[in-house]
């Protein structure tokens, strides 16, 4: 076709005549086209938008230029005194600052510091019997306050910007990537850290919620708590020695201990244990911890733990830890312990101390109170524990070297009859399980939340794990919002000089010069400059610096981490215009959104912007500063595409403004006489990419329909007929790889296509959603959008956009995952480019973005006790610096097969065998990956009751870090992306499949097993306060219809949707004060909001569901089913426990699973 | 002669397919190009060895020919068998790095270099 040569300066005189609608091309270029009305070549039109601008800045040229140039990308640039000034605001993020001095405009993320919940002190002075909850939730605030005293005083030491010497530079290479990012934006103060190590005045202990759900003051709130009746007949049992290893993982014996008869014990038991975190946090009694005192808030470390660790290890106090308490258990009453700082100056040999613990851990003959402090007053009450139960005096084994809770047995080797057990589904929420390390380095370790391992002991070796049969992987969160991180702004970044890894807590420090690398094992020098310690103020302590405090940390970068300056934001829209398009009429909801989040996008002074629309042509906007109004540039030449203009498609956000707003309001109505059918979407995402490749950014692609024209075609493959077929599911691979091949030219240009599909019809997201795939962007897929007809998807289309705009995002990033010598990465999985054995490509990064890795064993692990594992990521922030994400997580190395059951981590291990499971249905077929996932089941099954468990039962035994295992199978049998026999469409399958691929673990496991709540009758018994509200906090129920009575009504969180079920005799004073309607019969069928009532109910509700809202990035949206309406199928498909026609019931699963380990 | 030549030829692709994963494995390369490179080359490997097959035939050497056909019938599965590419070979960028494809693909790559060294010594032993 015409391939006009000097196209893009064709449109010089681009800016003459305002003709509305029409394309008037220069007449050169203006050749035989595929349309013969239409012109071919760059045309180009004005639109009729009346705006009052003038032709001021003609020569302004957007791209980089004048801006490439960010002021303080280096923090070490910057003048002592300037720092100081930044960092005197108490809630201020330092290091931000720093890095962006001159930008004024500090939006979103950036300001959660000083946005950020400063609670109300006052709460957590509140002595004596205030119900725990409350002081808890106010520790909560106030410990998130409480770091930054001690930061400021950090920081505004001029002393480490001068002390930069240059020394130490190790001049890494210029390639090296490992990034990482700044601190998020949203704020949640309810996020939960069930194990965030609060090693440091920086990182807080964050209890959860629901982890303050299982503190103290609440009796009698587990009365059906399965574990209280099995636990003394599980002790009768006769167990090998090996069971009766102490449990440390605190999460278990928190459940397992809140036995209705036990409350004072646990009480105090778990005051004990939170006692030294609060004082170190909050205490009003300890008022030299609280305010930032340099000296005593970093090591606050109560001698009580000296002798808790069992007396072997007289080096490993090393400070650092200011509060002991790895678990999410809040303190009531603030037990002023003794702060002597301990500064101990010796370095921490991990290498020989972990394994003296080990004699300990089997040693089965000690008193359990031998570790413990006598002088320390509310010990008395755990002495009474063993009275009330003698056997366990005897059983239980010696405290060294373990956390206090150390129950006699580990909880989660209790063997589990599954086929006996009604209720396997504890009414609390699950928490992951809490490595079996010391105390120590428990407390150091990074957040389950942003790392999760599917094995929490690592077997020893391959032969080991094969026997065991459950998969071995990580599950990575790694940009995750996080309310609070460390960022450190240093001149030298200290790493491994063989392997490149960060210096992190559970590396070894020899002697005060030299570490020793935790994952190759290399002696490393220690850098002048760390040895001084800027958050004491001296010299020598480099195992005090927060690098070494904090397994989740944030660098800036110096120059050595970019390959070229650092990008500006670039955001690119790609929208569909034809008929289809504009009859859905997303573009309404999208402009809207735009001009309403147009100043929270992530980005500074440099930020640009273009939009393109496209049908069977290609619609370019000049929106260059000074037009009058936005100009349409029409490429028709969808077969050889070009730009028409060489600049002004992208276009400065704040110069252009005006403009673009003039645009934003005009595009909705541009279309709507369309007659156009067809997309060229190929041809439109061609030119996205010619656009964006001299930057990099990120490309929104909204698409309603299959591709029609030009490269990238698509035909439909989908056959209604075969969508409930149990047999075959074909056509979930993509039909081309025209769209794999141009991620991946666009994930080299550092661009990141995210793919909004809103269509009605089948439109092949299999193929699309390569698009996003390989460039690492995300995949949103709304089935049967209308904005009218379906005002819920629009709804959720709005929210959607809304987060997706204003989150926050980090470019040109790599992450780089490393372990242990020994362990290797298999397979990834999500949203990236591998680009090396270790290495992924990541164009853009977003907060929602979750990576899951297979590890395998590849030498035995047989000389060390402890494993790592690092992923640093390293990007671009939305303001032009370079930053340097890194999270370590450190596990125990396990010989016996009992002790790899024992710390089964079952959430993680279900979602790394559901990304599995999709792998195998693309390059397989889908009953093969459901297979697979039974396979699983019954594997590890039948190889725990051979080897581990040596009952003679009749039933399915499981060990209890097990027992969800199989209903958790089934539900993933159920999930869209797995289930035969239902009638599913192919897109939504595929989408399905896509999620599963790219969420974090919090938010796939309510896709795969969502929460049910009874919320009728919800009460104040064990409600726990957030921000001023009181929230209450329902039992879980299982999915399950026995559950639902007509009387009640549920609450079913699924994720990304919300379903209020309301039974047909609902209490009717339920239904009026909680959704304004008389009875059950006014209750419209579509219903999609609690209204704002002022009952108690109401209010209760609502923030029991603002609460549930708050916890997740994508704004849920809530349906309220009645019992009787069609909808209630939509309710009904996630009762997984359930019969259905196509699938088994729970039990019967059970039953299935158990003749297979019989065969 | 030209057997010779010919074996020598594909001897040379196999080695530089080892030496290629390896290089992908050590980090050396960019899968996109690694794959670029080795995307021609399958190709022109899977036709030398056809038309040795033909060969074989037309020569009446019935022992080769039968070895040669297995090794055909594999190249002409995997061709049928590779991922969805609009261009020729059979290695796709996205997927070369998962560690089974690669370790399947050293493995593919060291049995075709006994097997044309085996050939090799078989011609020139029967020629």
């Amino acid at each position: 076709m015409s391939a006009p040569s000097g196209s893009p300066h064709a449109t010089a005189g681009a800016r003459t005549p305002p003709r509305p609608g029409v394309a008037v091309a220069p007449a050169a270029l203006a050749s035989s086209g595929p349309a013969p009305a239409r012109q071919n070549g760059p045309a180009q039109s004005q639109m009729q938008v009346p705006s009052g601008h003038g032709l001021h800045h003609q020569n302004y040229v957007a791209p980089s230029g004048p801006y490439s140039l960010e002021p303080g990308k280096l923090a070490s640039s910057l003048p002592d005194g300037q720092c100081n000034d930044y960092y005197s605001g108490l809630y201020t993020l330092p290091a931000q600052k720093v890095a962006t001095p001159g930008a004024a405009s500090h939006t979103g993320a950036q300001q959660v510091y000083c946005g950020g919940p400063p609670a109300p002190p006052l709460l957590g002075t509140l002595p004596g019997p205030v119900p725990g909850a409350t002081v808890a939730a106010s520790h909560m605030h106030t410990s998130a306050s409480q770091p930054y005293p001690s930061f400021v005083n950090y920081y505004s030491s001029p002393t480490i910007y001068t002390a930069s010497s240059s020394a130490a530079s190790q001049g890494f290479p210029a390639t090296c990537h490992y990034g990482v990012s700044a601190v998020s934006n949203a704020v949640h103060p309810s996020v939960s850290y069930s194990s965030l190590p609060p090693g440091d005045p920086y990182t807080q202990v964050f209890t959860s919620q629901s982890a303050l759900a299982t503190g103290p003051g609440r009796k009698g709130s587990f009365p059906g708590q399965n574990a209280a009746p099995s636990r003394p007949s599980a002790l009768a049992a006769p167990l090998p020695p090996q069971h009766l290893q102490q449990q440390s993982l605190a999460g278990y014996s928190a459940l397992s201990w809140s036995v209705p008869g036990l409350p004072p014990t646990q009480d105090k038991l778990i005051r004990n244990h939170s006692g030294p975190l609060a004082s170190a946090s909050s205490s009003p009694a300890n008022p030299g911890v609280d305010s930032s005192s340099t000296t005593s808030s970093a090591s606050p470390v109560p001698n009580s733990y000296d002798v808790l660790e069992g007396g072997g290890y007289p080096d490993m106090h090393s400070s650092s830890a200011s509060s002991p308490a790895p678990d999410p258990v809040p303190e009531p009453q603030p037990v002023p312990t003794p702060t002597a700082p301990q500064s101990a100056k010796v370095a921490k040999p991990f290498g020989h101390s972990y394994p003296a613990l080990q004699p300990g851990y089997q040693n089965a003959a000690a008193p359990p109170t031998s570790g413990v402090q006598p002088g320390a007053v509310p010990y008395a009450a755990f002495q009474q524990y063993p009275q009330q139960y003698p056997g366990v005096n005897q059983l239980s084994s010696s405290l060294g070297g373990l956390s206090l809770q150390s129950s006699p047995q580990p909880e989660s080797l209790r063997p589990v009859n599954l086929t006996q057990e009604k209720d396997v589904l504890p009414p609390t929420p699950i928490w992951a399980p809490v490595p079996n390390l010391n105390l120590d380095l428990k407390k150091l370790n990074c957040s389950p939340d942003s790392f999760r391992c599917t094995l929490t002991n690592i077997p020893q070796t391959q032969a080991l794990l094969n026997k065991a049969k459950l998969p071995l992987g990580l599950l990575l969160h790694p940009f995750r919002d996080l309310t609070q991180l460390p960022v450190i702004t240093s001149n030298i970044i200290v790493r491994c000089r063989s392997c490149r890894t960060y210096i992190n807590p559970f590396v070894s420090f020899i002697d005060q010069r030299r570490w020793k690398c935790n994952l190759c094992y290399r002696v490393n020098d220690v850098p002048e400059e760390f040895m001084y310690n800027p958050l004491t103020r001296s010299y020598g302590e480099p195992h005090k610096r927060p690098e070494v405090q904090n397994s989740t940390v944030e660098f800036i970068a110096s120059s050595d981490y970019m390959l070229r300056p650092p990008q500006a934001a670039v955001y690119l829209f790609v929208l569909d215009v034809s008929h289809n398009a504009v009859e859905a009429g997303y573009l309404t909801v999208l402009c809207q959104s735009l001009l309403e989040n147009l100043d929270k996008l992530p980005g500074d002074s440099r930020t640009r912007i273009g939009f393109m629309t496209f049908d069977s042509t290609i619609h370019f906007y000049n929106l260059q500063e000074g037009l009058s109004q936005p100009q349409m540039l029409i490429v028709s030449d969808i077969d050889d595409v070009f730009l028409p203009t060489p600049d002004g498609l992208l276009v400065n956000l704040y110069e252009s403004k005006e403009l673009i707003k003039v645009l934003l309001n005009a595009l909705p109505s541009m279309f709507t006489n369309t007659r156009e059918t067809h997309s060229a979407l190929g041809p439109a995402l061609q030119a996205a990419f010619k656009l964006m490749s001299p930057t990099g950014g990120r490309v929104s692609v909204f698409q309603t329909q299959l591709p029609s024209l030009g490269a990238g075609l698509l035909q439909s493959r989908e056959d209604p007929n075969q969508r409930s077929s149990t047999k075959v599911v074909q056509h979930l691979g993509p039909a081309t790889d025209f769209y794999k091949k141009l991620a991946l030219d666009c994930s080299g240009q550092q661009t990141a296509m995210d793919l909004f599909l809103l269509s009605s019809q089948y439109s092949d997201l299999a193929s699309l959603a390569c698009m996003s795939k390989y460039s690492a962007g995300c995949i949103y897929y709304y089935p049967s959008f209308h904005c009218t007809h379906n005002p819920s998807q629009a709804e959720k289309l709005q929210k959607d956009l809304k987060r997706y705009l204003t989150r926050k995002i980090g470019f040109e990033a790599v992450m780089r995952i490393r372990c242990t010598k020994g362990l290797s990465m298999h397979t990834f999985h999500g949203n990236f480019f591998v680009r090396s054995t270790d290495l992924l490509s990541l164009a853009n990064i977003n907060p929602d973005a979750g990576f899951a890795v297979q590890l395998s064993i590849e030498e035995s692990l047989t000389d060390t006790s402890l494993v790592c594992f690092q992923t640093a990521l390293l990007y671009t922030s939305s303001k032009g610096e370079r930053r340097i994400r890194v999270h370590t997580l450190c596990l125990p190395v396990v010989s016996s097969l009992a002790e790899v059951y024992a710390g089964v981590d079952v959430q993680a291990a279900i979602c790394l065998l559901a990304n599995m499971a999709v792998d195998r249905s693309v390059s397989s077929s889908l009953s093969d990956a459901r297979d697979a996932l039974v396979n699983a089941v019954v594997d590890s099954l039948s190889a725990y009751g051979s080897a581990v468990s040596n009952f003679q039962h009749s039933g399915l035994i499981a060990p209890a870090s097990l027992k969800l295992f199989p209903l958790y199978v089934l539900a993933l049998l159920k999930q869209k992306a797995f289930r035969t026999g239902t009638s599913t469409r192919l897109d939504d399958r595929v989408y399905a499949m896509c999620q599963i691929k790219s969420q974090p673990l919090v938010h796939l496991m309510k896709m795969i097993h969502p929460n049910l709540y009874r919320i009728d009758r919800l009460t104040d018994e064990g409600a726990i306060h957030v921000s001023d509200r009181v929230v209450p906090q329902p039992p879980l129920q299982k999915l399950s219809a026995e559950r639902l009575t007509r009387e009640g009504a549920f609450l079913m969180d699924c994720g990304s949707v919300f379903y209020i079920w309301i039974g047909k005799s609902c209490d009717n004073n339920f239904i009026e004060d909680v959704l304004g309607y008389p009875n059950f019969a006014s209750i419209p069928q579509k219903m999609t909001y609690l209204p704002d009532l002022d009952t108690l109910s109401s209010e209760r509700t609502r923030s029991f569901v603002a609460w549930l809202r708050d916890s997740r990035p994508l704004s849920p949206v809530l349906h309220v089913v009645k019992d009787e309406s069609p909808a209630k199928a939509e309710f009904f498909q996630h009762l997984v426990e359930d019969r259905t026609e196509a699938a088994f019931s729970y039990y019967e699963f059970l039953v299935h699973v158990q003749r297979h380990i019989c065969k | 002669m030209q057997a010779l030549l010919l074996t020598a030829a594909l001897i040379f692709f196999a080695i530089w397919h080892i030496l290629a994963f390896d290089e992908l494995k050590t980090d050396y390369k960019n899968p996109i190009d690694q794959c670029n490179t080795l995307n021609p080359l399958v190709l022109s490997e899977y036709l030398i060895h056809a038309f040795f097959c033909t060969m074989f035939l037309y020569a009446a050497k019935w022992l080769t020919l039968g070895l040669n056909m297995s090794l055909l019938a594999y190249h002409i599965w995997r061709y049928i068998s590779r991922p969805v590419m609009s261009g020729p070979g059979l290695y796709d960028p996205t997927t070369i790095m998962n560690a089974d494809i690669l370790a399947y693909c050293q493995k593919e790559g060291w049995c075709k270099l006994a097997f044309y060294l085996l050939a090799l010594f078989l011609t020139t032993y029967m020629a």
